[in-house]
C-alpha cells in the first residue's frame, strides 16, 4: 500500500463553523500534502459592514458565530471604543468578563466533553460515550449550562446575545437577577476540579510540538476582553499593531486567508497559547488545577489541550463567581460616546484564541473598511503542520484508521466543530 | 398529562419552518390545552425540552430524497431515529443525536412520536411551498383530533 500514491480527499468537514475539506497526498510512503479548507463567512461579513453604522458592528458580528458570539461583541465593542476613545467603567468591564467567562465555559465544556473526550476514551461520538459514561456527560452538560446561564442573563438569550452594545449594555441586571447564578457556579467549579482528575489519567499520545504561541496579555488578569498582543519569540505589541506583526495571504488550495508572521512564520492561537504566556496570572484554584492535572508551565502537545481547557473552566467559574459576588449596578449601563472619523483596532480571546477586529469609521460614524481575524482561520496552518507531522508515521494505517488520526489531530484545535462523529466524509483515490 | 409538542426548525429558511408553522398553529389552535414550545437548531435546548417530561410529539422538516410533502412517522421511544435524515444542523446536536443522547442518558420520554415532514425549498425567505403547506395543515387536523381526544390529554 505505501507504494502506491494515495490521495484522500474529504470533500466536505460536515459541523465545522464554515465550510471545510481536508485533502491529503501520499506518494510513495511520503506525506506530499495535508491541506486544511476552511471556507472562513467573515468574508462576506466585511464587504456587508462597509456603509453600516459603527455602533452596528457587534450585532452584525455577532452572527458569524454561534458558538463563540461574545467574542465577536467583544471584540467589534474594543475595536469601535478603541477608535472613539471610550473607556468602559469597571463595573462594566466587570460585566463583559462575566459573560465572556459564560462563554468560555459553554464552548469549552462542550468541546471537552462532547467532542474531544470520545477521541481519548475510544468512541465514535457523544451518543455512544454516553451509553457507558452516563454521569460524566451529565455532569459535563450541566457545568455547560452554568455558563449558558450567565450568557442567557446577561446576554438576554442564549445563543446570539443581544444586551452588548458600543460602551457597555443596553440594561444592567440586578444584584438580585444575578444571585441565582452562584450555586450552580459553585457546584460547577467543585465538579469541573473533579472531572479534571479523570481526565489527567487519559492516555496522550506522545507528540510534542514547537510552536510559536501568541495570545493576549493583561497586567494584571488572565485575558479574556482586554491586553497586549504577545508571543512566545517575544513579541509585544499594543493590538494597533496586530498587522505589523500578522498578515493575511491567500494559498492556493483554500479560498480561506492563512496568517503568517513578517517572516513566513506559523503561530499557534489559543488555550495552549493564552496559558504558557499568562502562567503567571491563572487564578488560585486554577493554578491549584494545573498542578494536580500535572501540566508543566508550557504544555506543547496539542492534544493535552483537553486539560488545558479544563484549566481554563476552572478559571472561568472562579472568575465568575467572584464577579457575581462583587457585582454592584454602575449608573449607567453605557458610556456616553460620539463616533468619530479614523481606525479603531480590537482583539480579545475568543475561546479558540485572539480575534481581532479593525474597523475604518468616517466623520459620520459609517464603516469604510473593516478587517475581522478569526482564530480558526490563523490557525489553519498550524493544523496543517500538526498534521504533517501526526500523520506521516501513521502512513501504514488503513485509510479508515488514517481519517479518525487525521479527525483527532483537527479536533484538538476545537475548529467549531460541532459533532465529534465523522465529520470527515473520505474518498479514496488508490493509483 | 399534556403532551408537549415540539416544533423545530428556521422559518426564515422555507420549508425548514414546517416544524415551527405546525407547533404555533396547534399552540393557537389548542390554547391552553397544549403544551407547546419552538425550536431552534441547538440540539442542548431540544434536549432540556425532552428532560422530565412522559410524553412529547415533535415535528420536524426532513430532506430525504422522498416526495415533498411526504409525512415520516417514528415512534422515537422504541426505535433510534435515522440520523442521516434529522441531523441538518449547522451548529451543536442535531434532532437525531439529541433525541438519542437523551435516550442514551435514561432521559428520553416514555412516549416520543416524531413526525418529519419532507420539504422542497430550503432556500432563504418565509413561507411553505404548496405540497408541504398542505402535508402540515393535514398533519394539524390529525395532531388537534389526537391531542384533545387521548386519554393522555386533561381535556375531558
Amino acid at each position: 500500500m505505501t507504494d502506491a500514491t494515495r490521495t484522500i480527499d474529504v470533500n466536505y468537514l460536515a459541523r465545522v463553523e464554515g465550510e471545510g475539506a481536508l485533502h491529503l497526498a501520499i506518494d510513495n510512503g511520503q506525506l506530499t500534502a495535508a491541506q486544511l479548507r476552511i471556507f472562513e463567512p467573515p468574508r462576506y461579513f466585511e464587504a456587508l459592514l462597509r456603509g453600516r453604522d459603527c455602533r452596528e458592528a457587534p450585532d452584525i458580528t455577532a452572527r458569524i458565530c454561534g458558538i463563540c458570539p461574545v467574542a465577536y461583541l467583544m471584540s467589534a465593542c474594543a475595536a469601535i471604543e478603541d477608535l472613539c476613545g471610550v473607556s468602559v467603567p469597571p463595573p462594566i468591564a466587570d460585566l463583559r468578563r462575566l459573560l465572556y467567562c459564560g462563554e468560555w465555559i459553554e464552548s469549552h465544556v462542550l468541546h471537552m466533553f462532547m467532542l474531544h473526550l470520545p477521541d481519548f476514551l475510544g468512541y465514535p461520538d457523544a451518543v455512544s460515550m454516553a451509553r457507558d459514561h452516563g454521569d460524566l456527560v451529565r455532569t459535563a452538560l450541566r457545568i455547560k449550562k452554568a455558563g449558558n446561564g450567565i450568557v442567557a442573563l446577561l446576554g438576554g438569550r442564549e445563543i446570539h446575545p443581544i444586551n452588548v452594545r458600543i460602551g457597555g449594555f443596553y440594561r444592567l441586571p440586578t444584584r438580585a437577577e444575578l444571585a441565582p447564578l452562584r450555586d450552580e457556579l459553585a457546584f460547577a467549579l467543585d465538579t469541573m476540579e473533579k472531572a479534571l482528575g479523570t481526565l489527567a489519567a487519559l492516555d496522550f499520545p506522545d507528540f510534542d510540538r514547537d510552536y510559536t504561541f501568541v495570545a493576549l496579555r493583561h497586567d494584571s488578569e488572565y485575558p479574556m476582553g482586554r491586553g497586549r498582543l504577545v508571543s512566545s519569540g517575544g513579541v509585544d505589541l499594543p493590538v494597533a499593531r496586530y498587522d505589523d506583526y500578522l498578515t493575511e495571504h491567500h494559498v492556493r488550495h483554500s479560498t480561506s486567508l492563512h496568517s503568517r508572521t513578517a517572516d513566513g512564520g506559523v503561530v499557534h492561537l489559543g488555550p495552549l497559547a493564552r496559558y504558557a504566556l499568562n502562567g503567571d496570572r491563572l487564578t488560585p484554584r486554577a493554578r491549584a488545577a494545573a498542578q494536580a492535572a500535572g501540566l508543566p508551565a508550557v504544555v506543547r502537545n496539542p492534544f493535552r489541550s483537553i486539560l488545558v481547557r479544563g484549566v481554563e473552566v476552572v478559571l472561568a467559574l472562579e472568575e465568575a463567581l467572584r464577579l457575581v459576588d462583587s457585582y454592584v449596578p454602575g449608573d449607567t449601563p453605557a458610556a456616553a460616546f460620539e463616533p468619530r472619523a479614523g481606525t479603531g483596532y480590537g482583539a480579545t480571546e475568543a475561546p479558540r484564541g485572539v480575534l481581532y477586529h479593525r474597523y475604518q469609521v468616517d466623520a459620520t460614524g459609517l464603516i469604510t473598511d473593516a478587517k475581522i481575524v478569526a482564530p480558526t482561520s490563523v490557525n489553519q496552518a498550524v493544523i496543517e503542520a500538526d498534521l504533517r507531522h501526526y500523520v506521516q508515521p501513521r502512513l501504514d494505517q488503513p485509510d479508515e484508521a488514517l481519517r479518525a488520526v487525521c479527525e483527532t489531530a483537527i479536533r484538538n484545535y476545537d475548529p467549531c466543530i460541532s459533532c465529534s462523529a465523522h465529520f470527515l466524509k473520505l474518498t479514496v483515490e488508490r493509483h | 398529562m399534556k403532551r408537549r409538542v415540539l416544533g423545530i426548525g428556521n422559518g426564515a429558511r422555507r420549508d425548514d419552518g414546517v416544524g415551527v408553522w405546525v407547533a404555533q398553529v396547534l399552540a393557537t389552535r389548542l390554547g391552553d390545552d397544549a403544551d407547546v414550545r419552538v425550536l431552534g437548531d441547538d440540539g442542548f435546548a431540544l434536549l432540556d425540552a425532552l428532560a422530565d417530561i412522559e410524553a412529547a410529539i415533535l415535528v420536524d422538516a426532513v430532506q430525504s430524497g422522498a416526495a415533498p410533502g411526504t409525512v415520516h412517522r417514528f415512534d422515537a421511544a422504541t426505535q433510534a431515529l435515522p440520523p442521516a435524515l434529522l441531523r441538518c444542523s449547522t451548529h451543536l446536536l442535531g434532532v437525531a443525536e439529541a433525541v438519542e443522547l437523551a435516550r442514551a442518558l435514561g432521559q428520553l420520554p416514555a412516549r416520543l412520536a416524531v413526525y418529519g415532514i419532507e420539504g422542497a425549498d430550503f432556500g432563504l425567505g418565509r413561507g411553505l411551498s404548496d405540497a408541504v403547506a398542505t402535508a402540515a395543515a393535514g398533519l394539524v387536523e390529525e395532531l388537534v383530533t389526537e391531542l384533545t381526544d387521548s386519554p393522555c390529554t386533561n381535556t375531558p
